[in-house]
């Protein structure tokens, strides 16, 4: 599908990476504005994918380019980049609002109009009222919501989930998912989600990048991939 | 389990509790009830105790507080280099002192710092004319640290290793600086170490003999332990080695209980099964830094070993392997310490036993759970009183019957095996919990009687810990002076106590040639028995 350049948000020209034992190969370009759904089977690349974005993993060919700057050489710090795992997002020693905190402040400076950020994403998750609970106390959907809170107040461009609700009870996953959209509404954030469930892929994706073996087998508009009955990788992962 | 073999068992473990107690409490009678008439008479807290007591608590804070100061930055180094080279050894050398007798580590301190040791020559030769004492108070210190540095970093280490992945990949994302990554991530990881840690190190620095022995240099740097040593050896003086020995159990006591409020520290190598990749520290100011912290902590333990290897190889070994004295001082050695690992392999093994069989039915009675108590608790009783109080003890009790010397070797050997004992427990307890919990249900459904089990089931699984705890019983006897000290005459001489008389009437070249020895085969018999690291899964990240 062809874009607009200043229509893209990420975009992997001609990246690879040697992991000795696999070789990947990413090329590739998302749009602004969307949930991008990455799946495919363990060891595909899923997590590779994200972490090239995030500056995590040094390509050893190509570039990568955010709102149309290249970052190849950036570090992660200065991206403008959030990332979401699936476990371990806070620190347990630190309580609610100084986890969110350091997403505005790495250092944990805040101000007023910081504290007022903070106590506004915590009431949009729905924890208003927890701000001085620790971590431990907390399930793990209240865990990772205010891992999202902390994704909301650092108000970059770009977020990075990976499997964030893979440890989640199916209840709590749709209310997850209500939360990523209103999050992609308001920041207009693009949104890369590693997801190994269908149901995630029809319900909040806009389109789906299918990774097997270190390639991008299809990247397509999610109407598209759901109807598909091949190639026979995809027609499993859809349940066909 | 059959129901008389379930008896025997228990029987087994009751015996040799019942043994332990008897030995502990016989001496901690003598100590006690022997002269309680000295008491009254003031001479109770005199100006001599008071001071050694005084003396005992300053160094053992001093010690734990210079080790633990200078780990953190040691282990945060290595921490954050994953790829430093030759790091795996690194992190093994830290672990080597453990084994190496506080003798031979002495002799090797002296040879870097003391008065005509690498150090001072060095200081010399760069115009300074004060040079470092080995002796006395700086010289307990530089030796406590030597031994606790390493142990106080691989606590701290394998907390940094704990650390989730996570953690360091969210701290670059948010931009967190050198100082924010320490304050939120490093920091809190070790700070729950620290009180366990220091604990650790301050009942080992409180109850240290040897090292206080040889490097004190005179009664003004003396430790209670030391102080017992004296007055029974030098001064005779009974009311003082009770005064002492109970001050001693006291301060022990306290300890321990102290101890038991504080978390204890978990070693264990890490397996998070991701792999860490650190962003902090990538630049060359960072990496200069962190390399320097090593290389000085490295030298810091390399130096003294390598002293003793460089003397020891200096030595005439040909001379000293024909030497009539070593010969009986090696036989006598091997006698005492093959046969209170033996002992105390065997009563651990018992003790495990019957702890593990009165726990087994899922209705335990209060005597069973009683009696499963008092077994682990009397690890924490040979703790509460160390080898020299419990040896001043069976002084004491023995003279009446005659020279003590003729049971030196029994008392030793009994006194090595209880101190070794905490340890083989630690060793055997786990390993005997999995294997009875792999085995037990089915040797007892195919109907496995006790010797087919013995021999076909619970030897081959059985005999990697036990030979592991025997390994490491034999090492810590071998080494021991404390015991032998106390008992130690012309009719009964140890390799470290041969090396110590040697020390004393200036033949060094014997002394480091026997060090060397004694060194070796120590770390050997440590290493074999130490359970090997888990290995780190590689790269097992989800892609």
């Amino acid at each position: 599908m062809p874009a607009e350049i200043d229509d893209i948000a990420i975009r992997l020209k001609g990246v690879g990476i040697d992991f000795g034992a696999t070789k990947l190969a990413f090329d590739c370009a998302f749009r602004k504005g969307e949930i991008i759904a990455v799946t495919g089977p363990s060891g595909s690349g899923k997590s590779t994918l994200l972490n090239l974005v995030a500056g995590f993993d040094m390509p050893d060919d190509g570039r990568i380019e955010l709102l149309g700057q290249d970052v190849t050489r950036m570090s992660p710090g200065e991206r403008p980049v959030s990332v979401v795992f699936q476990e371990h997002n806070l620190f347990t020693h630190l309580d609610v609002v100084s986890n969110v905190g350091l997403g505005i402040n790495p250092g944990l400076r805040l101000g007023v109009a910081d504290k007022a950020r903070i106590a506004g994403a915590l009431l949009r998750v729905g924890l208003d009222g927890f701000a001085k609970r620790m971590p431990a106390s907390l399930s793990g959907g209240e865990r990772q919501r205010v891992a999202l809170a902390r994704a909301m107040v650092r108000r970059r461009p770009v977020i990075l989930l990976d499997e964030p609700f893979a440890a989640l009870d199916p209840g709590l996953r749709s209310g997850m998912g209500d939360l990523i959209l209103d999050l992609r509404r308001s920041e207009e954030a693009t949104i890369l989600l590693v997801t190994h469930h269908p149901q995630d892929v029809a319900r909040l994706a806009d389109s789906v990048v299918f990774l097997d073996g270190g390639q991008i087998l299809v990247q397509e508009a999610k109407t598209d991939f759901m109807l598909r009955t091949a190639p026979p990788e995809i027609a499993r992962f859809l349940g066909k | 389990m059959v129901f008389s073999e379930r008896r025997m068992t228990i029987a087994a473990g009751v015996f040799c509790l019942g043994g332990i107690m008897l030995f502990v409490g016989a001496a901690a009678w003598a100590l006690l009830a022997a002269d309680v008439a000295a008491v009254s008479e003031g001479r109770f807290f005199d100006a001599y105790v008071r001071r050694v007591t005084r003396f005992t608590l300053l160094q053992a804070v001093l010690s734990t507080l210079i080790s633990i100061f200078l780990a953190i930055p040691l282990a945060l180094a290595l921490a954050r280099r994953p790829a430093f080279p030759g790091r795996i050894w690194i992190v093994r050398l830290l672990a080597l002192p453990l084994g190496l007798p506080a003798l031979v580590a002495a002799l090797g301190l002296i040879g870097i710092w003391g008065r005509q040791g690498v150090m001072n020559t060095l200081l010399a030769n760069l115009g300074l004319a004060q040079p470092v004492s080995i002796y006395g108070l700086s010289g307990i210190l530089l030796a406590h640290v030597f031994f606790n540095l390493p142990l106080a970093t691989r606590f701290m280490l394998a907390g940094l290793e704990r650390i989730p992945g996570e953690y360091w990949l969210i701290g670059t994302n948010l931009g967190m600086s050198r100082l924010s990554l320490f304050r939120f991530v490093e920091w809190p990881a070790i700070r729950g170490l620290i009180p366990g840690v220091a604990g650790l190190i301050f009942m080992l620095c409180a109850t240290s003999f040897t090292l206080v022995l040889t490097l004190g240099g005179g009664p003004a740097a003396s430790t209670i332990e030391v102080a017992i040593y004296q007055a029974l050896r030098f001064d005779f003086d009974p009311p003082r080695v009770i005064a002492l020995s109970m001050l001693q159990i006291v301060l022990t006591g306290v300890l321990l209980a102290m101890a038991r409020l504080l978390t204890p520290p978990v070693a264990e190598a890490v397996t998070t099964g991701r792999r860490v990749i650190r962003f902090d520290g990538r630049n060359i100011t960072d990496k200069i830094a962190d390399a320097l912290v090593i290389s000085l902590g490295m030298i810091f333990i390399l130096l003294p070993l390598a002293a003793v290897l460089v003397s020891g190889l200096r030595a005439d070994m040909v001379r000293l392997a024909a030497d009539p004295m070593v010969h009986r001082a090696l036989s006598t050695s091997l006698a005492i310490a093959l046969s209170s690992a033996f002992f105390c392999v065997l009563s651990g093994l018992a003790l495990v036993a019957a702890r593990q069989t009165l726990l087994q039915p899922r209705r335990t009675s209060p005597m069973a759970r009683g009696l499963s108590s008092a077994i682990s608790g009397s690890s924490a009783l040979v703790l509460l009183v160390p080898p020299v109080v419990l040896g001043a003890g069976w002084f004491l009790l023995l003279r009446p019957f005659g020279d003590v010397a003729v049971f030196a070797p029994f008392v030793v050997v009994a006194i090595n095996a209880m101190m070794a004992l905490p340890f083989v427990y630690g060793i055997l307890d786990p390993a005997m919990a999995t294997h009875s919990a792999r085995t037990g249900r089915l040797s007892q459904s195919l109907g496995i009687g006790f010797f087919n089990r013995l021999r076909l089931i619970d030897w081959p699984g059985l005999r990697r810990p036990a030979l592991m705890a025997y390994s490491f019983a034999c090492a810590l006897s071998l080494g021991d002076l404390g015991a032998v000290a106390l008992f130690g005459s012309q009719d009964m001489v140890t390799l470290p106590y041969l090396l110590y008389s040697r020390m004393g009437s200036y033949r060094t070249a014997d002394a480091a040639g026997l060090a060397l020895v004694l060194g070796f085969v120590c770390v050997i018999l440590t290493i074999i028995g130490t359970p090997p690291e888990r290995k780190v899964e590689g790269n097992a990240d989800a892609r």
